[in-house]
């Protein structure tokens, strides 16, 4: 699905041969300022590497429709981004931006209890709690008629047991749907029992001293 | 005009106004506060630069010619974009100076055009006692809307940046994503416009409609030009605004829908 051949970027990460496959798990480890995040930047278009190109599914991603792209390929940052409004509102956001069809009511609070978030659609998003932020932008990014999701540590503000179930519900919603995930995580055991592939970014790091601390 | 009613001061009379300067430079010298000479160079500065006008005017008025009038608008123009960018909050790109000057040339002179011909209907179309400070209020008063306007647009992708590239994330367009910055940098130009009609009349009474009244114009008739003047500069406000924002928004992406590094 994902080519990467010889991509550069500039003192960061320096990449010859890699691919991803298409319908599977596939997670990041590394340590921290390895080059992860800048990785999954890469993928959703949001920077182009200096060097060397990205192939998705045989198509040069420089000259495919960004914003297209993104709605194929779509990405959950490492602090969660929260627009002004209710739980509702932010759900929803995803799903205008993206030009789609907007989920009812049920289908949002379904979603929201997959992945263990028990507030009401009328709840004004900025008072959640970090860990509450990071499921509700999880469960946008579910709404989305994405095929490929990238998240970007997307358990760091959850507790052990809670950070579990929120991550088997979503590769659980990846397998039923036969989409491609992408996930960047420092629970290696957890990337252990749930990834088809793992990626060490320590290999492919320009910019880590050795004896860098792991996170 | 009506001579005979318009007070002319006495040059005593204006020699006696400078008694509040004499005050206030002595207030600031007993408590040595560090003003003394900007207050003296304000001063003279304001003296000077006001007569010289006021010759200037003068002569225009005496002999009215178009290309005159217009050069002093246009140069008045320059000098209201000149500084927008010195009263930007955050350092402002070539991109984006090219922007403000652009937004506010075309709509000044649209609003303007439509002014002068539409609402004035001014004959000659230059006369330039008209022409001159009508033109001058309504670039000044635009300045100060389209400053307000910029500097929240700037500010608003500086602090909300994240914010615009988790909308892009989500498959947003760089219109789509930068759309609540835009409303809100169009909101903080438009919001002190819209204030001051509020306020207008119960307030203050605004300059131009006082310095009528003075020279003898009828209070109604003074009345009619600041309710023009104050819809006339609405009109430049949002018409300028919205050209600048909906050009701004666009320097802030490359080509490929990414959100610019910060320092460009
Ligand atoms: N926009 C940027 N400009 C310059 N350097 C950056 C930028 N973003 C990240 N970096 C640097 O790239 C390296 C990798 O960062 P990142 O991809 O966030 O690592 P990780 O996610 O693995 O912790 C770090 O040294 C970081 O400082
Ligand atoms: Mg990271």
């Amino acid at each position: 699905m994902f080519h990467i051949e010889n991509v550069k970027v500039n003192g960061i990460i320096e990449i010859d041969h890699l691919s991803i496959e298409a319908n599977k798990v596939t997670c990041i480890i590394g340590k921290s300022g390895s080059g992860k995040s800048t990785f999954l930047r890469l993928l959703n278009h949001l920077i182009s590497p200096n060097e060397g190109n990205i192939y998705f599914k045989g198509k040069n991603l420089s000259e495919m429709d960004p914003v297209q792209l993104r709605r194929y390929i779509t990405m959950v940052p490492q602090t969660p981004v929260i627009f002004d409004g209710t739980v509702r509102d932010n759900l929803q956001i995803g799903q205008k931006l993206s030009g789609q069809r907007v989920s009812t009511d049920e289908e949002l609070d379904r979603c929201l209890h997959q992945l263990d978030l028990h507030k009401t659609l009328a709840a004004q998003a900025g008072e959640l709690s970090g860990g509450e932020k990071q499921r509700l932008a999880l469960a946008r990014a579910m709404l989305l008629d994405a095929e490929v999701f990238l998240l970007d540590e997307p358990s760091s503000a959850l507790d052990h047991t809670t950070a579990s179930k929120v991550i088997h519900a979503f590769v659980d919603f990846i397998k039923a749907t036969n989409k491609t995930l992408i996930m960047i995580t420092h629970d290696l055991a957890l990337a252990q029992e749930l990834a088809d592939t793992m990626i060490d970014m320590n290999r492919f790091s320009k910019s880590v001293v050795a004896g860098g601390v792991s996170k | 005009m009506n001579e005979s009613s318009a007070m002319d001061l006495t040059l005593w009379q204006l020699l006696f106004a400078y008694v509040f300067i004499v005050i206030l430079w002595v207030i600031v010298r007993v408590k040595r506060i560090p003003r003394e000479k900007i207050i003296i160079i304000s001063t003279l500065r304001m003296t000077v630069q006001l007569i010289l006008v006021g010759y200037l005017l003068m002569v225009v008025f005496e002999q009215p010619h178009p290309i005159i009038t217009l050069i002093i608008v246009l140069f008045m123009l320059g000098f209201a974009i000149y500084n927008v960018y010195k009263r930007a909050s955050v350092t402002i790109s070539l991109s984006i100076k090219k922007t403000i000057g652009l937004a506010m040339f075309l709509g000044i002179v649209i609003s303007l055009i439509y002014f002068l011909f539409v609402v004035l209907q001014l004959d000659p179309w230059y006369d330039p006692q008209f022409f001159i400070p009508i033109g001058g209020m309504i670039i000044g008063n635009a300045m100060t809307g389209i400053t307000l306007g910029v500097n929240q647009l700037l500010i608003g992708i500086k602090e909300q940046r994240e914010k615009v590239e988790g909308a892009l994330m989500l498959g947003a367009t760089p219109k789509d994503a930068s759309d609540s910055i835009i409303n809100q940098a169009f909101d903080s130009a438009m919001l002190p416009t819209i204030n001051s009609m509020v306020g207008m009349g119960i307030v203050f009474l605004p300059g131009m409609m006082t310095g009528q009244i003075i020279a003898g114009a009828s209070p109604v008739s003074a009345v009619k030009y600041q309710i023009a003047i104050m819809l006339g500069v609405a009109g430049t406000v949002s018409i300028t605004v919205v050209i600048f924002l909906h050009l701004a928004y666009k320097t802030f992406f490359n080509h490929r829908a990414q959100l610019k590094p910060f320092n460009e």
